[in-house]
């Protein structure tokens, strides 16, 4: 339940001729706004109210009212509360005017919820799937689409464990390629699997604005790429080595996040949200958790000593993220590994402290609802406080003579894949890429989640929007990470580590409920909807490496196509977020 | 030499054993395939940041003669498909594994490559690359530490250690089938299947003119 930082009525003011009311369902917040005059909403919300950010795009399939809704949250790029608003289209025309128009960073966005949850965007300019392939059958999102391996609607499945034992696999329930049912009119002699001509063909059609003999061609890279960071694709039209237009081509890792979230139990989603970003599970648990928490209450309200371990597990996590980004980002620029063994040497001593306290280098699995699953074994304490006093400034000082001024690395990276600030805001774009173009916005200052307001430290932000200056935010935002583990480690207290008893089933009032924390990789929000029932009926990842992207082609466009590597590089996604 | 490929039985005097051994034309050959087994630089998720961590110095692949890793999978002997592997990528997938040259090995790292894992239900999940592929070895673990990585590299080159020129399938008269490539349909569709899905619709077909 988001607070409101409005009333109604003064709102309403801005709005003279738009219909709004306020979404009176219980648990929920927010505007819902006529279909029809959508993007005149936008239009005044953006220039007259000052909500220029707009930060998550999302759908829900209300089944049993038969009624789809289109949630957006939108922010001032200053700060402060969110505006939500929404808008509700029947099930069997979801036909939804496109906001691109206005906020550009909503592309990938709506052309998401068109994939999963067939919702039409009007005046869309390239609405097709995104992370399936063109040619898929159905809108895995909607709930009454069924995957192949069905079995019930919620875990736990009844079908696995009859009799409370006698366990199934889910093969014997459904044996593999039984399973899968084709279209009843489905012949594969006649298929045709448009997506990939049309893709190229719309790189294909540019005009050319010189009348030099360079020839025009169209480079695939990936997603088998050593540079792409994981499976991501790019197709890009080159006019001799100078980029025309790239089109970026995701969905490789695409692992049904939501739908398998939405089966899911509240507390065993918390597993899941590591494998998002696994660079950095620990700050995907605190998004998730931060979100539901909201929905449960005070009675899961973290007691101090867990809000404490919390606050320095994630800005672990962005120190080892960080790391690993300047580490392969050296490597994009041709360092080949060395800069990266660099890197991990002191990556591993964090990845030991995670695996002394949660039981697993990468997955931590760490955080539970009003607290953390488990306290901090002996001597843990101890290695932080050298690493965090001693080790890490000394090997981030060595790490920053190595490089920052590296002629090679500065003709490299310096005016390379310039954003300015008004495109940055405009494209959604977070994290270091938002503040290396001189927006300083920082979600843990903006609006502080957990204790953030406790801790002395700056948000960074240049000025330049290049490559360059992205990693000079990354490299800084280290030391301000460490900045504020000192704090946390002078200042934690005892005493317990979770509110109440740990529980294997959660109860979750109905309502809405967006949680977002400053991730390692930019803006990590969660939406969730909960009916009531021990499974959310809605779960929703804002991707901060999935929402960066959209600025993608912008970047590149006009650099050097050796460039687009770096470029990609230094936006640092990785594709279990990306794609879900 | 790390160990001792001499066969027994065969006295060799002791100022040559440095530098002379006899042995059998299996021992050598797979003693020098086994610690230069190039893994294909591949990483589909997860798991390949656990690959990456095992590659770089505190595990250190390159103990195994398998540091050098190839993006090219012309120049690769081992896929290590370390994350899950989903139906949009499987048709690459199988490509990759297509254009390697044998002696070719598959290492399925972790849960997702051997079986679905945490996502197998998922409706763009396939689950376990051997539903594709012929796997040598499974490494189990989300993630497989790295430790466990290396340990079922190691029994790949114990497997490669048992392998005999004479039965091969390289040097088999027969050439060797490609796999065919999976399709991207209304569903992923394994080319195998196709009979089966043509006679299925055939049978419905007939069924519909039945009933007029
Ligand atoms: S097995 Fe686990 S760690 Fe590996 S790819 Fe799958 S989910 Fe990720």
């Amino acid at each position: 339940m988001a607070t409101k930082s409005f009333s109604i009525d003064e709102v309403k003011e801005n709005f003279q001729e738009i219909n709004i009311e306020e979404d009176e369902r219980k648990g929920y917040s927010g505007l819902i706004v006529e279909t029809d005059k959508l993007v005149d909403f936008a239009n005044i919300l953006k220039n007259k109210m000052g909500f220029d950010y707009l930060s998550s795009v999302t759908g829900v399939d209300y089944l049993p009212d038969n009624m789809m809704e289109v949630v957006y949250h939108a922010y001032k790029s200053t700060g402060g509360k969110p505006m939500e608003f929404k808008v509700q289209v029947p099930r069997e025309k979801p036909v939804v005017p496109s906001l691109v128009s206005v906020y550009p960073g909503a592309g990938f966005q709506e052309r998401e919820a068109w994939d999963l949850l067939g919702i039409k965007f009007d005046g869309h300019p390239n609405l097709k799937r995104i992370l399936m392939w063109e040619g898929f059958a159905g809108h895995p999102l909607r709930k009454d689409w069924h995957e192949a391996y069905y079995e019930e609607d919620a875990k736990p499945y009844k079908s696995r464990w009859p009799n409370g034992r006698d366990v199934h696999l889910a093969e014997d329930r459904n044996p593999y390629k039984k399973n899968v049912v084709y279209p009843k009119d489905f012949d594969p002699d006649k298929w045709n699997p448009e997506g990939e001509d049309a893709l190229y063909l719309g790189m294909k059609s540019l005009q050319k604005d010189d009348d030099l003999k360079t020839e025009q061609i169209i480079v695939n890279l990936g997603p088998q790429h050593p540079s792409t960071h994981g499976v991501f694709r790019m197709v890009v039209n080159l006019e001799g080595e100078t980029v025309k237009k790239l089109e970026p081509v995701m969905g490789y890792l695409h692992r049904n996040h939501e739908k398998i979230g939405e089966r899911n139990t509240y507390l065993m989603n918390i597993p899941y949200t590591d494998r998002l970003d696994y660079l950095s599970s620990m700050s995907n648990n605190f998004g998730y958790v931060l979100a539901v928490e909201k929905l449960m209450g005070e009675k899961a309200k973290p007691t101090e000593r867990a809000e404490y371990i919390r606050v320095i597990m994630a800005e672990f996590t962005r120190i080892s993220n960080h790391l690993f980004a300047i580490g392969t980002f050296l490597n994009d620029l041709g360092a080949y590994f060395t800069p990266m063994l660099y890197a991990l040497e002191e990556r591993e001593l964090i990845m030991d402290i995670f695996e002394a306290t949660a039981g697993s280098r990468i997955m931590c699995n760490y955080f539970r609802f009003g607290g953390v699953a488990r306290d901090l074994p002996p001597g843990v304490y101890e290695k932080m406080r050298d690493l965090v006093f001693d080790r890490l400034p000394r090997k981030i000082d060595e790490l920053d003579k190595y490089l920052t001024n590296n002629e090679l690395v500065r003709v490299r990276s310096e005016g390379i894949g310039v954003l300015t600030p008004e495109e940055a805001i405009a494209f959604s774009a977070a994290g270091p890429v938002l503040r290396a173009s001189g927006v300083p916005y920082d979600v843990r200052r903006a609006e502080p989640y957990g204790i953030y307001n406790r801790f002395d430290f700056k948000v960074v932000a240049r000025n330049h929007g290049d490559v360059y200056d992205r990693y000079l935010v990354r490299l800084e935002e280290i030391r301000q990470s460490i900045l504020i583990i000192q704090q946390a480690l002078d200042q934690m207290p005892d005493g317990p580590i979770i509110n109440g008893k740990p529980q294997y089933q959660v109860r979750v009032p109905a309502g809405e409920a967006y949680g977002r924390v400053e991730g390692p990789k930019g803006e990590l929000g969660f939406y969730i909807v909960s009916n009531g029932k021990p499974n959310p009926w809605r779960y929703h990842v804002r991707a901060p490496s999935f929402i960066n992207l959209t600025a993608l082609s912008k970047m590149c466009e006009g650099d050097k196509v050796a460039d687009t590597i770096i470029i990609l590089g230094s936006i640092d996604i990785v594709l279990g977020e990306t794609d879900r | 030499m790390p160990e001792n490929i001499n066969s027994e039985g065969y006295d060799i005097p002791p100022e040559m054993q440095q530098t002379v051994a006899i042995t059998t034309l299996d021992k050598i050959y797979n003693w020098g395939r086994k610690y230069s087994a190039w893994p294909m630089m591949f990483g589909l998720a997860c798991c390949a940041i656990e690959m990456i961590c095992t590659a770089a110095s505190r595990f250190d692949l390159s103990r195994f003669g398998m540091e050098i890793m190839r993006p090219s999978p012309r120049q690769a002997d081992v896929m290590l498909v370390s994350g899950t592997v989903t139906k949009k990528m499987v048709p690459q997938i199988v490509r990759l594994y297509n254009q390697m040259p044998e002696p070719k090995y598959v290492v399925a790292m972790g849960a997702c490559a051997s079986g679905g894992g945490p996502f197998k239900g998922g409706y763009n999940v396939v689950s376990g690359v051997d539903k594709f592929l012929p796997v040598d070895v499974y490494i189990p673990g989300c993630p497989p530490t790295p430790q466990a990585l290396l340990h079922g590299l190691m029994k790949l080159q114990e497997m490669i250690d048992k392998q005999s020129i004479k039965n091969v399938r390289w040097y088999k008269r027969e050439p060797i089938e490609e796999i065919p490539i999976p399709i991207l349909g209304p569903d992923l569709i394994d080319p195998r299947d196709l009979p089966q899905i043509r006679s299925n619709l055939h049978a419905e077909k007939n069924l519909g003119i039945k009933e007029n």
